[in-house]
């Protein structure tokens, strides 16, 4: 058999994984998979500009294609800087295989330049996280990582590779198939329970479907259409299952939680059956649990076993995939006759809508531009309330998706997740929503995107603030704006609660930070001006644009259930 | 809150025992004792688990073991039929005469052994439940208060089938 380095088969095993992408960073733990990687035609070995940009990037391109996203850095640094991207891809359920570099394995336990136990430092955060220790287990652990990573409900696999397992001879066999004992992912589904489940269903007066993110990672949007067509049930998504039905579709009703529209959450205090589907009930769409769907009856699909009955209590709970339960339920479902219920809904949508007026430049308009303007694109948020405006004003079909950091809810997100989905999805736009705080977060990708050409509009929404924090602190904290004004500088008044007009000019000038990376830099101060900025960064074709918008600084996202509130309190 | 039993099968690996006591401080499961050792099979290693909780969490916990990819198998033990035996030391240092004559007769009520003894240091090996072992060093305990050493093993369990 033929003897090939443990470098040269990882570059083997991510082209029998159909690895087209790979985000690396390189480093001196790294250098023979470099080495391997070097003048490889089959695999676009991208370099950002610091691994969490890179882990990132690898998300978005995971999440807008639905391949695994595959990372490479080296040890210590390299690696730890990970640790934020495995988390937030993790919390998501998206497949990513992080490959980092290790010392070699004598010199492990040594205090070695650059060694950290990244295995002990990753297992909480990951689905499985493993060191190579031999060379001869190093095929077969590359295949158990991707058939992990994609698997069930997904996850993020870091293998560790120490030096001396990636020069060390052995086999080139890379397996075709892997089975790992303790890792059974569901494949079936329980018919019993789900004919209870429709049994209920067909005798509801007033049902809902409450879709999570799960049906998004099964993509399965196009059946959970059908689903609700034929049986007439109305939708209610969280933020990470918004798009599971078009939003423009009648049978929407909007996003459930602290955030959520008013007519979704009195929908689902109202509702006698609750029918879910790949959610793992969040405190941030159940408000205060005890109040929590009251008066339902509750059916839980999820993948995950421990994802049910963990937060709320279920009636009927089935450990499916999405995908599999919808397309079962869609053989036996009948239509419902629910005309009061859907008239009472219709009724809070056209009483309660969202929305912040039409007198300035507010989010909304911005985000309505964008809606119409880029009808066949990706749209990624960053965290805060660029991110809660987006899920309350961005539709969503099935050309549309959107990529958001739901689960841990990190900063800096946006931006670099936006880079791995033009990758993946070159003929797509895509179109970055973000604040001004979570911008300067990853910025240095901006690099990245002027260097392969990825023509990305950065939608900045600069209120000067880290908004969703200074909201709190307007709403429940007298306005105490402890850390949150971007524009402090050293000589302003301590403790000041209020932006006036002679606030500091605002660091950095985004324009001129766009135009220094070979960018493109707009700004927008007035509502007019919206569509043609919007316009003339589609034109631009050739580099990223940024766009920067000044809006209100006080501007909050409404309606709100205050901290510790059932569904039902909302400030509208 | 109730006591309970798990029995749970896994890779033997390095790093598997940190990634199930990791799994119960980072989500605050209380732990009252984890034993491991290598099974009849070298590649599996058992651990028998003991912990207090209501209901609801130890569903949680035997879910969030189960997901685990380096668990083969999560069997609950709480309400079947097992056999369940800890070790315990107990050194008892300065010793009188009396003390060591008590010692003796304490050792035979418990079905405990003296197993070492230099004249004024006493070591007792008792192989008794959970239960039991607490009794007997509430009562040592008590008598000689202050000069005892204790070393618990926790419990392994298997069950009648």
């Amino acid at each position: 058999m033929k003897q090939i380095t443990g470098a040269e088969l990882f570059v083997k095993a991510l082209k029998e994984e159909a690895v087209d992408t790979l985000f690396a960073y390189p480093g001196g733990q790294a250098i023979d998979l470099f080495d391997a990687l070097y003048g490889e035609k089959e695999i676009d070995v991208i370099l950002p500009r610091h691994e969490q940009g890179l882990i990132h990037a690898a998300d978005g391109y995971a999440r807008s294609t639905g391949k695994a996203g595959v990372c490479l850095v080296t040890s210590g640094p390299g690696a730890t800087n990970l640790v934020t991207g495995i988390a937030t891809a993790n919390y998501d359920s998206v497949p990513l295989v992080c490959f980092t570099g290790q010392v070699p394995t004598h010199l492990i336990g040594n205090d070695t330049f650059q060694e950290v136990d990244f295995v002990g430092i990753t297992k909480s955060i990951c689905k499985y996280a493993v060191m190579v220790r031999k060379r001869e287990e190093l095929a077969e652990t590359i295949k158990k990582a991707f058939y992990i990573a994609k698997t069930g409900k997904p996850g993020v696999v870091v293998v560790d590779l120490p030096k001396d397992i990636q020069r060390a001879y052995g086999s080139d066999f890379y397996p075709k198939e892997i089975m790992v004992r303790g890792y059974k992912p569901k494949l079936s589904v329980h018919m019993g329970q789900l004919n209870k489940a429709l049994e209920v269903l067909n005798h509801a007066v007033k049902p809902v479907f409450l879709i999570g993110g799960g049906v998004n990672i099964a993509r399965a949007n196009k059946e959970m259409t059908q689903l609700a067509e034929l049986t007439g049930v109305p939708v209610i998504t969280t933020i990470m299952g918004k798009g599971a039905i078009p939003t423009t579709n009648r049978l929407y009703v909007g996003n459930i939680g602290i955030h959520g529209s008013y007519a979704a959450n009195s929908a689902i205090s109202n509702c006698d059956v609750l029918f879910s589907i790949g959610t793992r009930f969040n405190d941030r769409i159940t408000g205060k649990t005890e109040e929590f769907a009251g008066k339902a009856k509750i059916i839980h699909i999820d993948v995950d076993a421990a994802s049910i009955s963990r937060n709320i209590d279920v009636d009927i709970p089935i450990v499916a995939d999405a995908k599999k339960a919808i397309c079962a339920l869609l053989e036996k479902a009948k239509p419902l006759e629910i005309f009061e219920w859907i008239n009472e809904i219709n009724h809070w949508k056209k009483e309660y809508p969202i929305t912040m007026g039409e007198v300035g430049m507010t989010p909304q308009m911005i985000i309505q531009s964008i809606n119409e303007m880029f009808k066949d694109a990706i749209v990624t948020t960053d965290v805060g309330q660029n991110q809660l405006w987006a899920t309350q004003f961005l539709t969503i079909d099935e050309n549309k998706q959107m990529l958001t950091s739901g689960g841990l809810g990190t900063m800096g997100y946006g931006f670099p997740a936006a880079i791995g989905a033009k990758l993946g999805n070159p003929h797509k736009d895509v179109v970055v929503i973000s604040g001004d705080g979570g911008m300067q977060m990853n910025i240095q990708e901006m690099a990245t995107a002027v260097v392969y050409e990825l023509p990305i509009i950065i939608c900045i929404l600069n209120n000067g603030y880290l908004g969703n924090v200074r909201q709190w602190q307007e709403m429940f904290y007298e306005r105490r704006y402890s850390s949150t004004c971007m524009r402090y500088r050293r000589s302003c008044e301590i403790g000041c609660n209020q932006p006036d007009h002679c606030c500091p000019e605002y660091t950095p000038d985004f324009l001129a930070l766009a135009e220094s990376y070979g960018a493109k830099g707009i700004r927008v101060t007035k509502a007019e001006e919206i569509k043609d900025a919007l316009n003339r960064a589609k034109q631009n074709t050739k580099t990223p644009t940024v766009i920067e918008f000044i809006i209100d600084r006080e501007v909050n996202v409404m309606p709100i259930v205050p901290p510790g509130n059932s569904l039902n309190d909302m400030i509208k | 809150m109730k006591k309970r039993w798990i029995c749970l099968f896994v890779e033997n690996e390095i790093g598997v025992l940190a990634r199930i006591s990791g799994l119960f401080s980072g989500k605050l499961y209380n732990l009252d004792s984890l034993t491991v050792g290598v099974t009849e099979d070298s590649t599996v290693s058992r651990m028998t688990i003991s912990l207090t909780s209501d209901d609801r969490t130890f569903e949680q916990i035997k879910k969030q073991l189960g997901r685990s990819v380096e668990v083969i198998k999560v069997v609950d033990y709480t309400d079947t039929p097992i056999h369940m035996k800890e070790i315990l030391f107990v050194k008892v240092n300065h010793c009188t005469d009396a003390d060591i004559t008590e010692l003796f007769r304490i050792s035979k009520v418990y079905g405990a052994a003296v197993i070492d003894y230099d004249g004024v240091t006493v070591l007792l090996e008792c192989t008794q439940t959970e239960n039991r072992n607490d009794d007997l060093i509430a009562l040592l305990k008590r008598k000689f208060a202050n000069r005892i050493e204790i070393v618990r093993g926790g419990s392994v369990a298997v069950s009648y089938e």
